[in-house]
């Protein structure tokens, strides 16, 4: 049994950051791996990869945007109250190193991924510029942690609520013509990830994307997460969840993401009607 | 031929009821209901009791198999249990799943001339009766040894050597990666061929023991080797199982509804996905469906699809009926239950749609050749004998891998070019001192049973160092 012993709500509810105990995990992980987490005796594994990890306190936190209904379920977990089993830490840490100007992308709940590698990036003696982006300013999470975790933080939204109005491929292209960076990590929703690709490609820049498979064990033995990266089929649970993004196929990988989309939509249906019922 | 024999062999094998077929197709209850005690003991009566028992010798934990029949004949049951339990800790999974065809039943005498005792169905009575209806008396226990062992997975192998090791006072922890103990017992075969709550009772019975069990713990990521050493284990074994998938690698096999067998197993059976919505877990309920490979593993995938609702379920193997690797009964139970067999033939490819999602698939017809390194014959492709088959889901069961995430992260342990750990044959020891291994990490795929004789194998072993040394 897993501890919650912090819980925030982000972008309106939307989001939801738990603060767990766990500290065999807390003390192994690192920046980019992730942990699967079942939240009671029916519950289905979901991977997540971690925003960070406290060795010292033992804790490991997980922000997640509510999709369906197993995060329908963890969002109602209140501090105090735990997860029945969390496995980890799974996948392939970032590999950090001092490469010069980098710059660290986040769209959506991906800027949670992004902030402890944007952090540790930054460690590693890197000018760490960082930009995130999400539809509309009330969803924009981690925009003080990413100010602290980066030397210059870009913040956008796709409806000018907030900061620049536009995409952060916009203020992506603008960072790379005036300067010379050496990698890009994007990481968040598939299409973001796919077209920021498609940018840094013209630019022969370096790309690194965390890819959200679904995945069963997560260690390797089920294949459930394979994805096709330069041509290859790899497994993102052991062989990543990082790739190099100029060689992902994000259009298998969008696809496969929607392979129980039904299901999906008939488990919601009726874990609401019984919430609401109740 | 004496007049004992002649007595014996006019009692026909006792056959065990079972679900009809049509019935069973399409739920995912046990299927053989096991013995009466009445069928157990007249069944029992048939065993010659050999003075040099064969059957003893096809066992590979060499359990006394005269002696415990003996004992069901004499109607002492608990007695009987406890003597099948000094060989083997996991009698109701063996009496269900070992391929008795090939071992102590392939071995009796009276197989020679007509069937041999049904020796699994009355392993599995004795301890289902125990089960059942005994007092659950523990089995006597030596004193402690102040010794520390660890085992990595809690499959058959790793219970097995949780089972010998804790009977001789060493202290006992098992590590296991998935939230449930059993490794393949559990999330590999079927609840229809074998109940989960067996398998969580014989797990149960080695926590009463005293056998420390630990799930979601992913030794090489959560813990490593080094770390349990210096956490005070004298000694380690490792029975992680194969766990590494083996695809087809022909063009489509990405497409949404092509699972590996390991993963459409897990998510029916560890995370019964078959009660979905009521678990949350789901899984692809395709109408027709092909299953690649015909060995066990294939026959649990095509079954169980079936039980999902399928039109059709075909099993598609490239060699021919007498090189399939299943055991007997599940190939009777597959045919039984309408899984169409086309054998000498190899997929080509898959065909999807435009939102990636398998359709079908295009075949080719083999014929056999000369033998190949397996020593069987080589399937050959036929000119011209291309096909196309309507398919929304397909299972690929050809066999798994080595998976290596806990060999890379361990780098005292030596493995061959394949991943496979490399342990001596008599002992199960590995190149790094301390550590035995067995099971299918080292032996590549094979049964539950040459898993637990692995496993007996290497806690002799185990037992030795620790009172010894290395």
């Amino acid at each position: 049994m897993f501890e919650i012993l912090k819980r925030q709500e982000m972008a309106n509810g939307t989001v939801v950051m738990n603060e767990i105990n766990a500290p065999l995990i807390a003390k192994k992980a690192e920046p980019g791996q992730f942990v699967i987490l079942k939240a009671n005796e029916t519950g289905e594994r979901i991977p997540l990869t971690m925003a960070d990890s406290n060795p010292q306190k033992g804790t490991i936190t997980i922000i997640y945007q509510i999709v369906g209904k197993s995060t329908s379920i963890f969002k109602s977990l209140q501090v105090g109250e735990t997860f029945q089993d969390i496995i980890g830490p799974l996948g392939q840490a970032t590999h950090l190193e001092n490469v010069g100007t980098v710059v660290c992308v986040g769209g959506g709940t991906g800027v949670a991924v992004v902030h402890p590698i944007t952090r540790a990036l930054k460690e590693k003696g890197n000018n760490v510029k960082a930009i995130i982006g999400a539809r509309t300013k009330d969803l924009i999470i981690l925009e003080d942690k990413m100010k602290t975790a980066s030397h210059e933080l870009f913040v956008c939204t796709d409806d000018g609520s907030y900061g620049h109005h536009g995409f952060v491929t916009d203020i992506l292209k603008d960072i790379l013509q005036k300067e010379d960076v050496k990698l890009v990590v994007g990481i968040g929703p598939v299409p973001m990830m796919n077209f920021l690709c498609k940018v840094t490609e013209e630019f022969k820049v370096k790309t690194l994307v965390s890819l959200n498979a679904i995945m069963v064990d997560g260690t390797g033995m089920c294949g459930c997460c394979r994805v096709s990266v330069g041509g290859k089929t790899k497994f993102a649970c052991v062989d990543g969840p990082e790739f190099d993004g100029h060689e992902v196929d994000f259009k298998e990988l969008s696809q496969r993401l929607q392979a129980y989309t039904k299901e999906e939509a008939i488990a919601s249906d009726k874990y609401n009607c019984a919430c609401k019922a109740s | 031929m004496t007049e004992k024999t002649r007595k014996k062999e006019k009692i026909p094998r006792q056959a065990m009821h079972e679900q009809e077929p049509d019935v069973r197709k399409r739920n995912f209850d046990e299927v053989p209901l096991g013995y009466s005690k009445e069928l157990a003991m007249l069944e029992a009566e048939r065993c010659l009791n050999c003075k040099k028992p064969v059957c003893v010798d096809g066992c590979p934990v060499s359990v006394d198999i005269p002696g415990f029949i003996r004992l069901i004949k004499e109607d002492k049951l608990t007695e009987s249990i406890r003597l099948v339990w000094e060989k083997n800790s996991l009698p109701a999974v063996c009496g269900r799943v070992c391929p008795q065809e090939a071992q102590c039943e392939g071995l009796c005498i009276l197989g020679k001339k007509g069937d041999p005792v049904a020796i699994g169905n009355l392993e599995r009575f004795v301890a289902d009766y125990e089960r059942d209806h005994g007092a659950g008396e523990l089995p006597p226990k030596a004193a402690s040894t102040g010794k520390k062992v660890a085992i990595v997975g809690s499959g058959p192998s790793g219970l097995t050597v949780a089972g010998d090791l804790i009977a001789k006072g060493h202290e006992v922890t098992i590590f296991e990666a998935f939230h449930k103990p059993g490794g393949v017992l559990v999330y590999g075969i079927p609840e229809f061929r074998l109940p989960k709550e067996i398998v969580y009772s014989e797990v149960n019975f080695l926590e009463r023991l005293g056998v420390n069990l630990q799930s979601n713990m992913v030794i090489g990521r959560t813990v490593s080797m080094e770390e349990l050493f210096e956490e005070g284990f004298d000694a380690i074994y490792v029975g992680v199982g194969a766990g590494l998938p083996s695809f087809l690698n022909i063009p489509g096999e990405n497409l949404i509804g092509i699972y590996s067998a390991n993963e459409y197993l897990t998510r029916a059976n560890l995370m019964k996905a078959y009660l979905f919505p009521e678990y949350d877990t789901p899984i692809a309920k395709g109408k027709n469906v092909a299953v690649f490979g015909a060995g066990n593993v294939a026959m649990d995938a095509a079954r169980t699809a079936m039980r999902l609702g399928a039109d059709n379920v075909r099993v598609i193997y490239r060699r021919s009926r007498d090189e399939m690797p299943a055991r007997a009964a599940e190939l009777h139970h597959a045919e039984e239950e309408g899984i169409e067999f086309y054998l000498l033939t190899a997929p080509t490819r898959f065909i999807g749609d435009e939102d990636g999602r398998i359709t079908g698939m295009e075949c080719l017809k083999m014929e056999l050749g000369e033998p190949d390194a397996s020593g069987r014959r080589r399937p050959v492709p036929i000119e011209n004998s291309k096909f196309q088959l309507e398919c929304d889901l397909a299972v690929i069961a050809v066999g798994a891998g080595a998976n290596p995430l806990l060999t890379q992260s361990t780098k005292d342990i030596e493995i061959n070019k394949w991943g496979y750990i490399i342990a001596e044959p008599e002992t199960g020891k590995t190149t790094y001192k301390g550590v035995w291994a067995g099971g299918d990490i080292v032996s590549g795929q094979a049964t539950v049973i040459l898993a637990m004789g692995a496993g007996r194998m290497a806690s002799i072993s185990m037992h030795n160092y620790l009172t010894w040394g290395w």
